[in-house]
């Protein structure tokens, strides 16, 4: 008899390593201790830095809800984060809105636009979808650029960092832990997802979109429902991303800001959390460490996208073994 | 200015822009027709096709002078350069991944336009280059309505360009051997065409008429930059989807159409020129909301 594909695991091959509790508990106590003291060992510019990988690995898992396990091409993910830094950014500042109440309103109004830009355009070819955000991503650009509100080229300066029970999110330190528990959250949410009906839905779509159909699956609303999940990804990405530098600009959110999300999401290996969480990193990490290649830094990446795609279409993380 | 000057430069303006929408959106809707994959790389080939037009007119200028000769032989030779180039790409980024799943063409169409992009910003450290070209400010004057001899002849090149390609594609052996693939590739191989040598001839006239518009552009406007295939592309592309995707006379219509759209849509009130090119994509999700198959196009089934 033929033997059927496992489903593939979120957890690429880290499930069939890590195979009893015990091992995975370990694995998860040395992960949460050495998040806690990684800023204590790489200094405050090294907590910055990481605070910006892990706002990325939020980024990258939401993109990889879409990209990764609905199969759709989102050229445009920034738009989602324009769309929650600049809710918080006007809100609070123009409408003296407390930050958490304006992030709820940040997500609803991320929903929205991904139910105008996504419903139209999922029920074509999924190749449009690529190049209508491409041009959605654009649109959200150019008109935080020329509008009053958004501040034009300059954008928004002071937004207030929001207190939390009494504890003002203020320093470097506190929002690199902020943004820990973001990405942590994001981990699970992802996790839950991809284990749960819609997850299973997503994979079929993704591998026969006419078969997934023909099991009455209603493909519209699921890549919907994948494209809104991202959408709120990012926005939440946003809104945490505006508190925490204080200051927005239009250039924050450009082609290139959604091209290395999704590097991130491609590169480290695409529907694996894993794979996703290592690529967030390598596209923060690299410049640093590239820094004296300067223009070539952004070549080197897309050369590396081009061969990983031609050579290792599933990633630099390792697929779960086949042996089990 | 009357408001009839106003209607009559505009015109002018849409159908000097549409002239180069037209001839990248030929590009891509020539490779969807054949290989059904939108080629993002597209938009970089007009820009490569700028920057080579360039080249070649640096070591011509003191043989042919910066003039139009010039710059019509760099084009031409830009042309022959860039049609090997989208050649190349097809070949080694493209052909292996033809019956991969979609998502990883698409992803690898991104990646062969960012490695163009950015081999051209670091070549060029991410300065506007000067094009090089002298081509005069001669012109025509009809009433208020002033029309300088380059457009005349930018407008005029597009055209001849224009109905050669589409006279290649109706005549010749090789146009009716691309049309049969672009209606079925499998049938189209049993009858004995080399499917293979058809979408290497597609790529390589999409990507040389990309490289025409680019290196006229460069002449016309003066300045090159490593970013300036990124916004043509999107446009080309909502052209292409005007017309109706695949259809070539349709790609021609749809560029000039949208031109058209684009000049006269930043006269509207409240449309200033900052908001041009959110004008031109939100017709683009018009047009995919209301009529997807555009024009000219005939509606199609999704691929397996």
């Amino acid at each position: 008899m033929a033997q059927f594909p496992e489903r593939p695991s979120a957890w690429g091959g880290l499930a069939t390593l890590l195979d009893t509790p015990q091992k995975r508990y370990a694995a998860i106590a040395v992960i949460l201790v050495a998040m806690a003291v990684a800023p204590y060992v790489f200094g405050s510019y090294g907590t910055v830095i990481l605070t910006n990988a892990l706002l990325y690995v939020l980024l990258a898992l939401g993109l990889n809800i879409v990209v990764g396990y609905a199969g759709l091409l989102d050229l445009g993910f920034a738009a989602f984060f324009a769309v929650g830094a600049y809710t918080v950014g006007i809100t609070t500042l123009h409408f003296g809105l407390n930050f958490w109440l304006a992030l709820p309103l940040a997500i609803l109004l991320a929903i929205i636009a991904g139910i105008v830009i996504g419903a139209p355009t999922l029920r074509l070819r999924s190749d449009y979808l690529a190049i209508v955000t491409l041009g959605f991503g654009e649109i959200v650009r150019i008109t935080a650029r020329n509008l009053r509100e958004t501040g034009g080229a300059s954008g928004l300066i002071g937004i207030d960092s929001p207190w939390l029970f009494g504890w003002h999110i203020r320093t470097p330190l506190d929002f690199y832990y902020v943004f820990c528990v973001l990405a942590i959250l994001g981990v699970i949410a992802s996790v839950r997802l991809a284990n749960s009906r819609l997850g299973r839905a997503w994979l079929y779509v993704r591998h026969d979109e006419d078969a997934a159909e023909a099991m009455g699956i209603n493909r519209v609303k699921v890549k919907l429902a994948a494209y809104i999940v991202g959408a709120i990804y990012g926005s939440i990405g946003g809104a945490f991303f505006a508190a925490n530098l204080g200051a927005i600009s239009p250039e924050s959110f450009s082609f290139r800001q959604s091209v290395l999300i999704l590097m991130a999401v491609i590169l480290g290996g695409m529907g694996k959390i894993p794979g996703v969480i290592l690529g967030a990193f390598i596209v923060i990490l690299a410049p640093e460490l590239l820094r004296d290649f300067g223009d070539l830094r952004l070549l080197i990446f897309a050369v590396g996208l081009l061969l990983i795609m031609l050579f290792r279409p599933s990633g630099i993380w390792p697929a779960r073994s086949k042996s089990r | 200015m009357s408001i009839f000057d106003i209607f009559t430069n505009q015109l002018l303006n849409g159908i000097v822009l549409g002239s180069f929408y037209a001839l990248v959106a030929l590009g891509y809707t020539m490779v969807f027709g054949v290989v059904k994959l939108l080629n993002f790389a597209h938009g970089e080939l007009y820009m490569v096709g700028g920057f080579a037009g360039f080249l070649v007119l640096s070591f011509l200028a003191p043989y042919l002078g910066p003039g139009w000769l010039g710059v019509a032989v760099s084009m031409v030779l830009a042309m022959i350069a860039v049609g090997f180039l989208g050649v190349v790409i097809e070949r080694v980024a493209y052909a292996p991944m033809l019956s991969a799943p979609r998502l990883s063409i698409l992803i690898t169409a991104l990646a062969v336009s960012l490695v163009l992009q950015n081999g051209m910003l670091t070549l060029t450290k991410g300065q506007y280059v000067p094009f090089g070209a002298a081509l005069g400010f001669g012109g025509i004057k009809l009433g208020n309505l002033f029309i300088s001899y380059n457009q005349m002849i930018l407008v005029g090149v597009a055209a001849v360009l224009m109905l050669a390609l589409e006279l290649f594609v109706s005549r010749t052996q090789y146009g009716r051997a691309m049309r049969a693939v672009s209606v079925d590739k499998d049938m189209a191989r049993l009858m004995g065409i080399n499917v293979n040598a058809v979408i290497g001839i597609t790529f390589f006239v999409g990507s040389a008429l990309a490289a025409a518009a680019g290196s006229m552009a460069g002449a016309y406007y003066g300045s090159l930059w490593y970013f300036m295939g990124f916004l043509i592309g999107l446009k080309a592309f909502t052209a292409a989807v005007i017309g109706g995707i695949g259809s070539i006379p349709g790609a021609m219509l749809g560029g000039l159409i949208l031109g058209l759209l684009e000049s006269f849509g930043t006269q509207l009130p409240g449309v200033g020129s900052e908001w041009k090119d959110v004008f031109s994509f939100s017709v683009l999700i018009l047009v995919l909301v209301f009529k997807p198959t555009g024009l000219l196009g005939k509606p199609e089934q999704e691929r397996m």
